[in-house]
């Protein structure tokens, strides 16, 4: 079972973003569980979801406590909550940054999702979108395949700037 | 009001209720039906207020002030006891207890904050939604008319009720004040402008409130004893109203009106300041 | 047709596919996305139904009564506190005998103020003539409404249908779901006491002392009845969708020394425990109950009994621990855990039937020997 831990601030599209990564995973063959944090959700506060991927049924419905993966949508989010809790020793962490970052003990990769939203002109009510790109850096990463990545992305948005946001973080995050 | 509540950016609620306390003073309990308010309190073991918070369910609100008021007066206390509810628990589920207790003549404060929709679970539509807006459960545009709870309170005939708005903080403060000076049930609807539920940029809220008034969307008046006087900021409305688009235009929650129901809501505006203006004349 | 839904939006896709004719809902957390679903359903003409914005819970339940006594499907959707606004009415459902689906997502009781998981809630409407069932999964939520409806509508029946699901721990977690073709699965609905203005009669009115219990007796004798019609309903949506059900879904119960029963997500999560136990050659199994009302004849012969209850009834025990109790004549290892949310994980649940006391009641978090 493969657990993985969204950090995001309420209304930038993190619970998106899990629902998205598990329906990729479901079209990739495997089953995959998503939930948003249940709390009291309020717009701009830090938010996390959590996604299961699974090759047989996923039964368990209690929170993620050693996530092998966390990935960070929104940076800012790092200077009050502490992303890394529970993350299991070599995990991976993801991080929407345009510069490298390093976490002692985790393997991590960045990609500059804002950038790539702001580029392809992906932006809406004033925020950059970014739970359509970061699955092309989540398929980079091995977790889901491109094309149902691009699958998923398509059967809930129309606008195919999604995809393009998508297919270029996935060019520019180094593997 | 202590620092550090769980509201959303940019909430008229708690703005409000900051000028509602402040006009109150410490003598003063207040009974919280489920609303954004239930939220704005924080969590056990914490409490965002240093006056005693009744919370209770979600149509009781009027009744368990009721219940409190006449417990406060029978010890000789003066307490205030006030109602602070939202349009969900005022206009709908709560107006049976409402009716009830001001048909019986208790000694309290009711005060709906309004925000037009079920804001604490997710912006639904309820009573108080204006037609033509957009809620989570009228997706294309409520049909119906916002329902006129300040004309159902009126045929209560209670000695003092108002209409106010969070954007006009000090209008609010001394209408809370005279409201408290008088023996039996008053009634304050407070317009009450909220960014993720009519869909508009957390700092406007101020801004919003403005347009409503001068537009006269949203008129500020007092009624003493039946007599009714319009205030100031919507006696100038009422003679040079800005357009009725200017105040919807910045909401999400009316984008895509149609052109009759635009009409059908000038029309409101319209009839409703002749309305109130021939009230007002008649003494 | 394979989608990705939460527990919420599976009802809601279901009642589409019934197409009830008319559906009176309250909002309240954490059951809003069921009726929001259905608005925007309604608003695009996926479903033809007209959606009643009732003003509360009391008058959704009323106002699904005198839709379903003209003959039409309804449905309504509630949770916790709305249960309870609405209990005068869910009774006179019952008594009406009208067979109305409800969606109830169980959430705890106030006050203090939680919207999270606890069955108290719809255990307190265990007395009412209600039938009940508890899912756990997303796919279950969808299958068990669709079923619902035709369980409540068979003559032999005619009695509502509530079906359960975990408030945020399955009506917000998103799962795969399975949509099917429904074909001819639920026969139309005919209420042979439907009004009829043609053949008047008075409903509901004045009833003596010496006719009253004759009703209450009718409405027992079709919770009997509704078992057979259960089973069948139940068999043929696995002949006809390949998903299997059943009163209890039992998980390596046969050879086990231990049984532990629960309802709902809890339910599930148990079977993780026990393959952990079964690792370390405790003989363990799960039973997950499923259909509250009628209550099952459970097959626990045998086997010790851990209960744990994610409700309680005060003064007197957890609910289902002292109805298996009663109907077992056996003692069994009452653990109450999960009230308001709290979290229960399968490390947990091993550690419950590890450290079973038969006999005693263990609060999670409160008592100590654990």
């Amino acid at each position: 079972m493969y657990e993985i831990r969204i950090h995001s601030r309420g209304g930038q599209g993190g619970v998106t973003a899990a629902r998205l990564l598990a329906l990729s995973a479901i079209h990739d063959g495997k089953y995959a569980t998503a939930c948003p944090f249940y709390g009291a959700e309020r717009r701009g506060a830090p938010i996390v979801s959590f996604v299961r991927i699974n090759d047989t049924p996923i039964k368990i419905y209690s929170q993620i406590k050693k996530p092998d993966m966390v990935v960070v949508l929104d940076a800012s989010v790092m200077d009050v909550v502490d992303v890394l809790q529970g993350l299991k020793i070599g995990g991976k962490v993801l991080v929407n940054s345009a510069h490298k970052k390093e976490f002692a003990g985790f393997s991590t990769s960045h990609v500059d999702l804002t950038g790539i939203a702001l580029r392809e002109n992906l932006v809406v009510a004033g925020s950059p979108i970014l739970n359509t790109p970061v699955l092309g850096a989540l398929a980079k990463m091995g977790i889901i395949s491109v094309d149902s990545a691009k699958k998923s992305i398509r059967e809930m948005f129309t606008d195919e700037r999604n995809v393009r946001a998508a297919e270029a973080a996935y060019t520019e995050m180094s593997a | 009001m202590l620092k550090c509540t769980s509201a959303c950016a940019g909430c008229s609620d708690s703005l409000a209720l900051r000028y509602v306390l402040k006009a109150a003073g410490p003598d003063t309990v207040l009974v919280v039906p489920a609303c954004c308010t239930s939220v704005i309190q924080g969590i056990y073991p914490n409490t965002a207020f240093n006056i005693p918070v009744y919370n209770i369910a979600f149509g009781a609100a009027a009744a368990c002030a009721s219940g409190m008021s006449n417990a406060f007066r029978a010890s000789g206390k003066k307490t205030n006891v006030i109602v602070y509810a939202g349009d969900g628990g005022t206009l709908d589920i709560g107006i049976q207890a409402m009716s009830g207790a001001f048909e019986r003549g208790t000694d309290f404060l009711y005060i709906c904050y309004d925000n037009e929709a079920y804001g604490n679970t997710g912006m639904q539509r309820s009573g108080g939604t204006p037609m033509g807006a957009r809620t989570t459960t009228t997706p294309t545009g409520k049909t119906d008319a916002k329902k006129d709870i300040d004309a159902i309170i009126a045929a209560h005939n209670p000695p003092y009720m108002a209409t106010a708005c969070a954007a006009y903080p000090q209008d609010l403060f001394k209408k809370v004040q005279k409201a408290l000076t008088f023996r039996g049930p008053s009634f304050i609807h407070i317009l009450a402008p909220c960014p993720p539920g009519w869909r508009y940029s957390t700092e406007k809220s101020v801004e919003m409130g403005k347009l409503a008034v001068k537009s006269g969307m949203w008129v500020l008046y007092e009624r003493e004893y039946g007599k009714l006087t319009i205030n100031p900021q919507s006696k100038v409305a009422m003679k040079k109203p800005i357009p009725l688009e200017e105040y919807l235009a910045p909401q999400g929650r009316f984008r895509g009106i149609d052109a009759k129901t635009l009409e059908l809501l000038r029309q409101h505006i319209a009839k409703n300041a002749k309305k109130l203006a021939a009230e007002e004349a008649e003494e | 047709m394979k989608k990705i839904a939460t527990g919420n939006k599976a009802v809601a896709e279901a009642v589409k596919q019934v197409q009830p004719a008319v559906i009176a809902a309250y909002p309240i957390t954490p059951q809003t996305e069921i009726v929001e679903q259905i608005a925007e359903f309604v608003s695009t003409g996926e479903l033809k139904s007209r959606y009643i914005p009732v003003e509360s819970e009391h008058s959704a339940m009323a106002a699904c009564i005198g839709a379903s006594i003209t003959g039409i499907r309804t449905f309504t959707a509630t949770s916790s506190h709305g249960l309870l606004y609405m209990h005068e009415m869910t009774n006179w459902a019952a008594g009406a005998r009208l067979p109305i689906v409800m969606a109830n997502v169980n959430r705890s009781i106030g006050p203090g103020w939680n919207i999270w998981a606890e069955h108290t809630d719809a255990m307190q409407e265990r007395d009412t003539g209600w039938l009940q069932v508890y899912v756990s999964t997303v796919q279950e939520a969808y299958d068990a409404t669709l079923m619902a409806f035709r369980i409540a509508e068979h003559n032999d029946v005619l009695l509502p249908v509530m079906v359960n699901l975990d408030g945020f721990s399955l009506s917000h977690i998103m799962q795969p779901l399975d949509t099917v073709e429904l074909g001819d699965f639920i026969p139309p609905m005919h209420l042979p006491h439907a009004i009829d203005p043609k053949n008047p009669a008075g409903y509901g009115g004045l009833t003596g002392p010496d006719q009253h219990y004759k009703f209450r007796w009718d409405i027992e004798r079709s919770m009997r009845d509704s078992v057979k019609v259960i089973e069948t309903t139940e068999k043929d949506f696995a002949k006809r969708f390949g998903r299997k059900y059943g009163f209890t879904e039992d998980y390596r119960c046969d050879d086990a020394d231990v049984v532990v029963v629960s309802m709902g997500t809890l339910g599930k999560e148990a079977e993780v425990a026990i393959d952990m136990l079964r690792e370390e050659s405790v003989k363990a199994g799960s039973m997950r109950l499923r259909w509250l009302r009628p209550f099952p004849k459970l097959d626990l012969r045998g086997k010790e009994v851990v209960v744990i209850d994610r409700d309680y009834s005060f003064g007197f025990g957890g609910i289902l621990a002292k109805s298996i109790q009663a109907q077992q004549k056996t003692d069994v290892y009452s653990v109450i855990a999960g009230l308001g949310g709290q979290e229960v994980t399968y490390e947990d649940i091993a550690d419950f039937i590890r450290k079973r006391r038969i006999g005693e009641e263990f609060w999670f978090g409160v008592s100590d020997h654990v």
